[in-house]
């Protein structure tokens, strides 16, 4: 149970860096890499800031903030010197890999004894279930501290997916998920497209990083190799949550992608429980969205040639 | 309104695939007039319209929009001053969005956009009352995504688009080109509707001969990036598609005499 209960608050982690990519990726189109260094700029960030001391919230808001700082980096690169997508994403993440390291001085921040979000969500949960140890759910005992963690990783997830349900509902965030939709249409009707997709890509990178900065202190440390494979794993998240709600209305989009990525955490989970080697996560992760991505053309293609078979 | 002076665009200068479009445009518009433009194919039609819109860099000349140099503004900024309406019926709208929310792009075209509601209910009310006047049906469905409608309603609402703020300039490029004769007719009606009661400045490509004769004020053709013909008043009144046509034949008579003549040379002297 307690299994189960950490995968759920991992992948509710998660699904923010699941909402960067769905940004980036989906609706703006854009292969943004730099999410391997802004996931770990935002841990950095975080942890060496609260064994400075600081309050969790002020450390977490500066993780997110300095990975808005890395997209808008990678917007700037791509839009201003018309440096290659992709390329550019790589440049920033390959320079963020140095910075991190310089933020954090070594190469792992362990944040035993630091007052983090998780002691504080411990805290509110004590407080709330009346200081027992553990409850009965469902005839299952669970821990009252993974509870309160769990209860609070989906409060925050689902404020952060309100509110980027709002932000694209604004004036602001209409111009923005045209800008992706159909760029001529959007400079046509006086929008400067490439300080809206700097802005999109700050905005991706900031949710990222968030998730970062929540991952280190679910988790207890930062580490330099946090942010590896990350794009993958986002990409998995947004690819399953399509399977799952569509992406026909903007609240589905935004729902499924949280889904996907809890959903996602949770199968890696029961693998791994199973006897999966972890070494093997990646490239497991890379073949399934490899599938997820040339299956539908090949379904076509098959039922195209069936009918034709027929006729 | 519009004034062009020695306007002069070269594409793919100094490779093999290099195109003279525009070779010195000098054009001035009159406030409110509505000029037909017309000419063969790759005389720099559509490139004229592109430079008032800004969509590249001249090589040479200047732009004037209202008493405003804007030849160096970029595209997106001279969008606030003028309305445009492509030949592809999908360039002018974002598919995925939603009637509603296209529209309400247009509603703040060329003004700052900023985090209030995109969606609030003046500006719905507001939406159906003028789609309703479309007189198909689209009002009650503002919420569905553009992308499902046909090329012909989606060419209509950009139309809607492009003087829902009344533009100083509005720019049709080919927009009925590429529909079908019935949602093409639709189009122009619409569109001449719209010229005529927002008494709007309108610069026209069309490659219709009945379009170039009924329409405008004014009928401009173009040949080899340069105004060849500029017809006014009574004399565009005149002008049947006939009339028209027998330009054509005579710029291709023309083209194909200096071709002789070239040859004739070459083999004399060559």
């Amino acid at each position: 149970m307690s299994l189960l209960i950490g995968a759920l608050s991992i992948g509710l982690i998660l699904s923010l860096l699941a909402l960067g990519v769905l940004l980036s990726f989906r609706i703006f189109a854009f292969p943004d890499i730099t999410a391997e260094g802004s996931l770990t700029l935002g841990a950095a960030v975080a942890a060496t800031l609260l064994t400075h001391g600081w309050s969790p919230l002020a450390a977490t808001a500066a993780g997110f903030l300095a990975g808005t700082v890395s997209g808008a980096a990678t917007g700037t690169l791509h839009t201003r010197f018309g440096i290659n997508g992709l390329l550019a994403g790589i440049l920033v993440m390959t320079a963020l890999y140095s910075v991190n390291l310089h933020i954090m001085g070594r190469s792992n921040i362990p944040l035993m004894g630091a007052a983090t979000l998780t002691t504080v969500a411990e805290a509110v949960g004590r407080r709330l279930l009346g200081g027992v140890e553990s409850v009965h759910l469902w005839g299952w005992e669970v821990s009252s501290r993974d509870l309160s963690v769990l209860l609070c990783s989906a409060a925050g997830t689902a404020a952060v997916g309100a509110i980027l349900y709002w932000f694209f509902r604004t004036n602001l965030g209409t111009a923005m998920r045209a800008t992706g939709d159909n760029d001529q249409m959007i400079r046509a009707l006086g929008v400067n497209h490439g300080n809206m997709i700097t802005l999109g890509l700050a905005v991706s990178n900031g949710l990222i990083a968030l998730a970062g900065a929540l991952l280190a202190q679910y988790q207890g440390f930062a580490d330099v190799q946090m942010g590896i494979g990350m794009v993958v794993w986002g990409l998995a998240s947004v690819i399953i949550g399509e399977a799952l709600v569509g992406t026909r209305q903007l609240g589905f989009a935004i729902a499924g992608a949280v889904m996907g990525s809890v959903l996602f955490r949770l199968l890696v989970a029961i693998a791994l429980r199973w006897g999966l080697n972890p070494n093997d996560l990646k490239l497991i992760t890379a073949v399934f969205v490899f599938l997820a991505l040339i299956l539908p053309g090949l379904l076509e293609k098959l039922q195209t040639r069936r009918q034709r078979s027929h006729a | 309104m519009l004034d062009m002076r020695g306007v002069r665009k070269t594409f793919h200068a100094g490779t093999p695939n290099e195109v003279r479009s525009l070779a010195g445009v000098d054009l001035t518009v009159d406030a409110a007039s509505f000029v037909v433009v017309i000419g063969t194919n790759g005389s720099g039609k559509s490139t004229l319209l592109n430079a008032v819109a800004g969509t590249f860099p001249l090589d040479q000349g200047s732009i004037r929009l209202d008493g405003a140099d804007i030849s160096k503004w970029p595209e997106y900024r001279r969008a606030r001053w003028i309305g445009r309406v492509f030949q592809n019926p999908f360039s002018g709208t974002a598919p995925g969005l939603s009637i509603a929310e296209n529209l309400s792009l247009a509603a703040r075209r060329g003004r700052p956009r900023g985090l209030g509601w995109a969606l609030e209910a003046g500006l719905r009310g507001q939406m159906r009352d003028v789609v309703s006047r479309l007189h198909m049906g689209l009002e009650d469905r503002l919420d569905n995504p553009i992308g499902t409608l046909s090329g012909g309603q989606r060419q209509a609402l950009t139309l809607l688009m492009a003087t829902w703020l009344q533009p100083k300039l509005l720019l049709l490029d080919e927009h009925t080109a590429a529909l079908d004769p019935k949602s093409a007719d639709q189009v122009i009606r619409l569109s001449e509707e719209i010229v005529e009661r927002d008494h709007l400045t309108t610069l026209m490509v069309t490659h219709s001969m009945h379009q170039a004769a009924t329409l405008g004020d004014r009928l401009i053709m173009m040949h080899r990036g340069r105004v060849i013909y500029d017809f006014h008043g009574a004399e565009k009144r005149r002008l049947r598609p006939e009339d028209l046509l027998a330009r054509f034949e005579e710029v291709r008579r023309a083209e194909q005499l200096d071709e002789g003549a070239a040859e004739m040379l070459r083999r004399v002297y060559v």
